[in-house]
């Protein structure tokens, strides 16, 4: 046995060592750890259909980014923390060279990786997912919770109630409804503050994994009769909350998800029972944005596409992958402005960038994307760079954005950030960077 | 013809009572601890350690923890990812918790608080047998996770849930690099297969097989039936204790309640079947087996897919992967139902009489 052991380990070094083929020089490489198949692989064809779309659209239409053509690896991690990891260490060796950010769009993988890209100085975002209090960037230089946060979100939620209230929440009640991992759980602190800031009365139901059976989480609603639920679900949880609503005959329109808690996926299998459900968002839905038409038309045109379901396009999910394809790209433009136009960026040219980014309305406007996504201003200080959501609502066949950008309250939930990741800098024993010092 | 024991004469006590009373297997098994601690270690690259050997490392001593429990005393348990948590969880919070404590220390009292919650959860067993005792240690698998999840201080009050393993330092030296965390890792797994390799041969492994091929017949010659099924949930808890709280110090750095599901028990569960119920080796085959099997589909199908002018994309290589995985499974168990061990030793039987079979 040892033997044999011995000779498949050598077949696998020799096919791993194949696979680390020479890079040309002017190319900008890009680790991909996506998910087509398992639990949630139709969530990840159309984000990352969307990713890889944007990409090909760059290198289509520019000719790369001044020149240097994108070129990527996609391994598959099934959403498995472990999977993820080794698909991680598969793509280090080529992203060492040349690395556009890493997206593990999935919050395990990214508290996984979190240590790892740092001690490798590859950049990792996490857009609207993942390790929260990495907003801090003296703390976690290589890791970026971009646009908005699961805190911001949840605070922005509040201000939206709030509007709608007339500006007062006084003696209100909320239930917090939420998917009981790290991802729902996030929420609960930033909610917290609001309540004691706001006076409202807030009581938090946690839903076990996966989240197909709420019969009881929902008779405790009944019970309680809040103003609105406020819902942190993921995959198949989100269409049974639905169901779970109409049945016991909780209004949609006062139930208010997040941005995993809002897509195709999750209104149209629960039928009717989505109509007037509202969800957060920090992208839009359609095909009307000048960007997505574009790129249906040159990549599909081309017959590069992506995507075999091509209704796919124009859903909240693959907007998002281009949208995060936007940033991804804006950031290694921003790297060569510094390091030399028309060269390959190394991961630690494009964490800088990724840490001075500025995409104004403006540029957004160039690129075709105004309103898909909101601005974006990152500093060492604010790994977050924007804050801002807007709030949807489905209609029973597509998604109406019924809200402009709405910022959660930063004064209030940015020192939470600041005071976790104190915490993590004590336990790790991290000295934080002076942020006053950086460029 | 070299692997025969023909002219190796016992003379005393202690030749006859070692570990591995064959020559050529202690040659054997030297080798390979050569080659794991000090070729590898000079060779292999990060990808190598970080995503391979180590986990495989971790996912044996788990699945060791396991076979002792199932394969040598015959009690079907469904709870080892949670036991794995319970050690993980209990490293970190030592750990955090107590200023100083040597992290050898910690990882030993992971293993027996795991230890302990492995009695507690074994108590079933007295009175439960086979597939109703499986469906008692699910109950471990769902309260624990459960449990993790619902009180804030096991995880430090993390608003997420989330603990992040502290640095490993021993004598002043902090184990930071995939290879030396590979060679904690195995310096640990090694020791510890070792002892479970002793033990089992001792009179308590004895006890647990004789508990296993027949409970009322292993009464009657005077086993006592309480001290022996407990104290393999113990050792056997003990073993997956330890294995958790390496999984999150020295592989994955993070770990989260969910991360310790069912689903992770089920595979440590086929690792033994695989590998072989009721043999340390087969342990280390099974978790080879379904750990570095997929990861090899993974690289090879792609380029096979090439060379053959497959247009194959990424989801489709999945796919196939699961699909080739399960058949791989279906035809190891109807070939050989006990395992990748069970090969093994008849492959080795087949050099003892080569090249005269008879």
């Amino acid at each position: 046995m040892f033997k044999s052991r011995k000779s498949v380990s050598i077949a696998a070094v020799s096919v791993v060592l194949l696979a680390q083929g020479a890079l040309a020089a002017e190319e900008q490489f890009f680790p991909i750890t996506s998910y087509r198949v398992g639990p949630y692989g139709a969530n990840g064809q159309s984000f990352f259909g969307g990713f890889v779309d944007y990409l090909n659209y760059v290198n289509i239409k520019e000719g790369g980014v001044n020149g240097v053509k994108l070129v990527w690896e996609e391994c598959e991690t099934e959403y498995n923390n472990a999977k993820g990891i080794e698909c991680y260490e598969r793509l280090k060796d080529k992203a060492k060279v040349s690395s556009g950010p890493i997206h593990p769009m999935s919050t395990g993988i990214s508290y996984a990786l979190i240590e790892k890209t740092a001690a490798d100085k590859i950049p990792m975002a996490m857009v609207g997912y993942g390790r929260t209090d990495a907003v801090d960037g003296s703390v976690f230089p290589y890791a970026f919770p971009l646009v908005t946060t699961y805190q911001m979100q949840a605070s922005a939620i509040v201000k939206f109630i709030k509007e709608k209230e007339k500006g007062s929440l006084a003696g209100k009640k909320i239930v917090f409804l939420y998917h009981d991992s790290a991802y729902g759980k996030e929420p609960i602190v930033a909610l917290q503050e609001e309540a004691k800031l706001n006076k409202f009365e807030l009581t938090v139901i946690p839903v076990a994994h996966p989240g197909n059976e709420q019969g009881a989480q929902w008779l405790q609603i009944r019970q309680e009769k809040p103003d609105y639920v406020v819902f942190w679900g993921w995959g198949v949880m989100n269409q049974t909350a639905l169901k779970a609503a109409q049945k016991v005959g909780f209004p949609r329109e006062k139930m208010i998800g997040s941005w995993w808690a809002g897509s195709e996926e999750d209104t149209v299998p629960a039928g009717d029972a989505a109509k007037g459900y509202m969800s957060a968002t920090w992208n839009v839905a359609g095909k009307n944005v000048p960007l997505i038409s574009d790129i249906e038309k040159v990549v599909y045109g081309a017959g590069k596409g992506n995507l075999q379901d091509t209704s796919k396009i124009g859903t909240i999910l693959y907007n998002r992958g281009v949208s995060v394809a936007v940033l991804s790209v804006e950031a290694i433009r921003k790297a060569q402005e510094k390091y030399g136009k028309g060269k390959a960026m190394t991961g630690e040219q494009v964490r800088w960038a990724m840490e001075n980014l500025n995409i104004s309305n403006a540029r957004l406007k160039q690129i075709g994307a105004v309103d898909l996504l909101p601005e974006i201003k990152t500093s060492c200080d604010n790994h977050e760079g924007s804050g801002q959501v807007k709030i949807q609502q489905w209609d029973g066949t597509k998604w109406v954005v019924v809200s402009n950008w709405i910022e959660g309250n930063k004064a209030l939930i940015h020192p939470l950030f600041k005071a976790s990741a104190k915490q993590y800098a004590t336990e790790k024993g991290i000295t934080p960077r002076d942020c006053s010092k950086e460029s | 013809m070299i692997y025969r024991e023909a002219g190796q004469f016992k003379t005393s006590y202690a030749a006859d009572q070692q570990l591995f009373p064959i020559r050529q297997d202690r040659i054997g098994v030297l080798i390979v601890l050569a080659v794991a601690f000090l070729a590898i270690p000079a060779v292999a690259s990060e990808y190598w350690f970080s995503a391979i050997l180590i986990p495989f490392l971790i996912f044996s001593l788990a699945a060791l923890g396991l076979n002792i429990l199932t394969g040598y005393a015959g009690q079907l348990s469904l709870g080892s990812a949670a036991f794995m948590a319970v050690g993980a969880y209990a490293a970190y919070n030592f750990q955090l918790r107590i200023e100083g404590i040597p992290i050898l220390v910690s990882f030993a009292c992971a293993g027996l608080t795991a230890a302990g919650v492995g009695i507690l959860f074994g108590l079933p067993s007295l009175w439960i047998k086979g597939f109703y005792l499986a469906v008692a240690t699910l109950a471990a698998q769902f309260f624990i996770v459960w449990c993790l999840t619902k009180f804030p201080w096991f995880s430090n009050h993390s608003s997420s849930g989330v603990i992040s393993a502290q640095k490993i330092v021993i004598f002043g030296h902090e184990f930071a690099s995939p290879r030396e965390k590979y060679l904690l890792v195995l310096t640990l797994v090694a020791v510890m297969a070792l002892a479970a390799k002793n033990m089992v041969r001792s009179s308590t492994g004895r006890a647990w097989m004789a508990v296993r091929d027949m409970d009322v017949a292993a009464e009657v010659i005077g086993i006592r039936l309480m001290p022996t099924k407990l104290l393999a949930f113990a050792v056997s808890s003990f073993y997956c204790g330890v294995a958790g709280a390496l999984y999150a110090f020295c592989y994955l750095g993070s770990v989260e309640p969910d991360g310790f599901s069912l689903d992770m028990s089920f595979r440590i569960l086929f690792m033994i079947i695989i590998g072989g119920a009721g043999s340390i080796l087969g342990s280390f085959l099974g978790a080879a087996f379904i750990l570095l099997l997929p990861i090899f589909l993974d690289i090879a199908l792609p380029r096979m897919a090439g060379l053959l002018g497959l247009p194959f994309s990424n989801a489709t290589v999945s796919h196939i992967q699961i699909l080739l995985f399960g058949t791989l499974i279906m035809f190891f168990l109807i070939v050989e139902p006990h395992g990748l061990a069970r090969l093994w030793q008849i492959g080795k039987e087949k050099l003892r009489l080569w090249p005269f079979p008879h």
